[in-house]
């Protein structure tokens, strides 16, 4: 059992190191950091209203995560396995005695690094809300662990859907709108809607597959298993999917 | 060395390789000779491991392709066609990756770099990134990476396509330094290359192997005795069958 897994996961760590060096070889990932820090600074004190509200906690910063990475992380998954197909190297990748779940895997981590570190760059803003009075920080530090679970989950479905299209753009395109679909399925215009049209069963049903609502506890300093469970079960899905989707090229 | 067995490939409704079957022993140079879509890179591709056949095998130093792939691909260097490489990094970056991929022990890893930098002579380039390589330099760092493991068998897909006189000559002479104790396939076009390189021709149309012989016994079935004119002759004929 341990030699099987061993065989699958070979190619982990070189996948792992290239694609990090990768991201910080090219501008990718500074200009990927930059921006995603001013959107989310932008969003939490204009239109979240940091200062206004007089209360210090950080709940304005994180009702932005999903909406942003909805758009920020498949924007940073998309070259994952498009890139390879372009430049021809995935050739030179199925070539080498590795697993296809260490090259998944390996990739996915990559990605999720660089959303850690932008994540690990918002920390001054935890310092300020500390500076400006007392929060909980027990609660914030929970938020902040649950919302890195939630970027995983994002990340997931832009790498499976960079290895089934081949092609940058498309495969961005197409993660965004999925994303959407998961994080928007929470939101209460979308729900008022889908209770009208089937009935509020469904729309529990519907709500329970959001990002947002996965998200609402963790917000508020609630640790629930079953959130933990989500984020980690909807990744492992898509892992699966992606190994599936990046194996599909050794059938031609 | 390398068996090749039966490999068959369909794509869709096009049947591009039709049982291709011959063996390589050590110390031999095959050319793996025909037209443009005859179905050769698609064979070094299921040689490889990269692409699943329909049907056959291929056996790499005692290791079936199919049934043991890992074990395989780790006696088996390959140069894609193109030559594709990870641009972003520099030579020895590209190699260390590939040597940590193949799981070489360790204390070795940069041993086996430097020998390859040596041997494939890109020590010059070693500080450049290999977007910023001229076309020989970047097909060089390539073959680096093929033989960095020191594998009993190369497959090399068009490895001096689109080189210069004297960069074709700089990997030719790369592949007759490592002949002797390596089984090696090489495909091309270039004719005139094949006698100089190769010790063995097997020459494939249309996914079927038409003739396997010496380049000189190869270019003794034409009129004029030039392997060029045998080529022609060899997959002209089967043209005309076909009409």
């Amino acid at each position: 059992m341990s030699g099987y897994l061993t065989r699958q996961m070979s190619g982990f760590s070189a996948t792992y190191r290239r694609e990090l060096g990768a991201y910080f070889a090219t501008p990718m990932a500074y200009v990927f950091l930059a921006v995603f820090l001013l959107a989310l600074g932008l969003f939490t004190w204009e239109a979240g209203r940091f200062f206004d509200r007089g209360v210090a906690d950080l709940q304005p910063f994180f009702v932005w995560h999903p909406w942003l990475y909805m758009i920020f992380l498949p924007a940073l998954a998309m070259r994952l396995w498009a890139d390879e197909k372009a430049s021809g190297t995935d050739e030179l990748l199925l070539s080498l005695p590795l697993g296809i779940p260490g090259l998944v895997l390996g990739k996915l981590m990559a990605a999720w690094t660089v959303a850690a570190a932008g994540l690990l760059l918002t920390l001054p803003m935890w310092a300020s809300v500390n500076f400006l009075g007392s929060p909980d920080n027990t609660a914030i530090a929970l938020a902040y662990f649950v919302s890195l679970l939630m970027a995983g989950a994002y990340l997931s479905i832009g790498a499976a859907v960079s290895a089934l299209t081949g092609s940058q753009v498309t495969s961005f395109v197409i993660s965004v709108v999925m994303a959407f679909m998961f994080t928007a399925a929470g939101w209460p215009l979308v729900l008022s809607t889908v209770q009208s049209l089937f009935g509020t069963g469904f729309a529990d049903i519907v709500a329970r597959f959001s990002f947002i609502t996965q998200f609402e506890g963790a917000q508020r300093g609630v640790l629930e298993l079953r959130v933990v469970a989500y984020f980690l079960g909807f990744t492992a899905t898509f892992v699966f999917l992606n190994c599936l989707w990046a194996s599909r090229q050794r059938l031609g | 060395m390398l068996e090749v067995k039966a490999l068959e490939k369909s794509y869709g409704s096009k049947h591009a390789v039709r049982g291709v079957s011959f063996a390589v022993e050590k110390g031999t140079v095959l050319g793996f000779l025909g037209p443009n879509g005859a179905g050769k890179s698609t064979t070094m591709r299921m040689i490889a491991g990269v692409l699943e056949p329909d049907s056959g095998d291929a056996v790499i130093d005692g290791k079936s392709i199919i049934s043991d792939r890992r074990a395989a691909q780790a006696s088996l260097g390959y140069l894609p066609e193109g030559a594709p490489l990870y641009e972003d990094m520099t030579p020895p970056e590209f190699l260390r990756f590939l040597a940590e991929a193949r799981a070489l022990p360790r204390r070795s890893r940069q041993d086996a770099v430097d020998r390859a930098i040596a041997d494939a002579r890109i020590l010059s380039v070693s500080h450049q990134r290999i977007g910023d390589l001229s076309k020989g330099y970047r097909r060089r760092v390539g073959l680096a990476g093929a033989i960095l493991h020191d594998p009993p068998v190369l497959v090399l897909d068009e490895p001096t396509d689109g080189l210069d006189p004297n960069q074709k000559r700089a990997v030719r002479a790369l592949i007759a330094r490592m002949a002797p104790t390596k089984a090696i396939i090489i495909s091309t076009h270039t004719l005139t290359e094949v006698p100089a390189m190769c010790h063995r021709a097997v020459l494939i149309d249309r996914g079927r192997v038409i003739a396997d012989d010496t380049p000189a016994g190869l270019a003794r079935r034409s009129e004029d005795g030039s392997l060029e004119s045998a080529f022609s002759r060899l997959t002209d004929q089967d043209e005309d069958e076909n009409l």
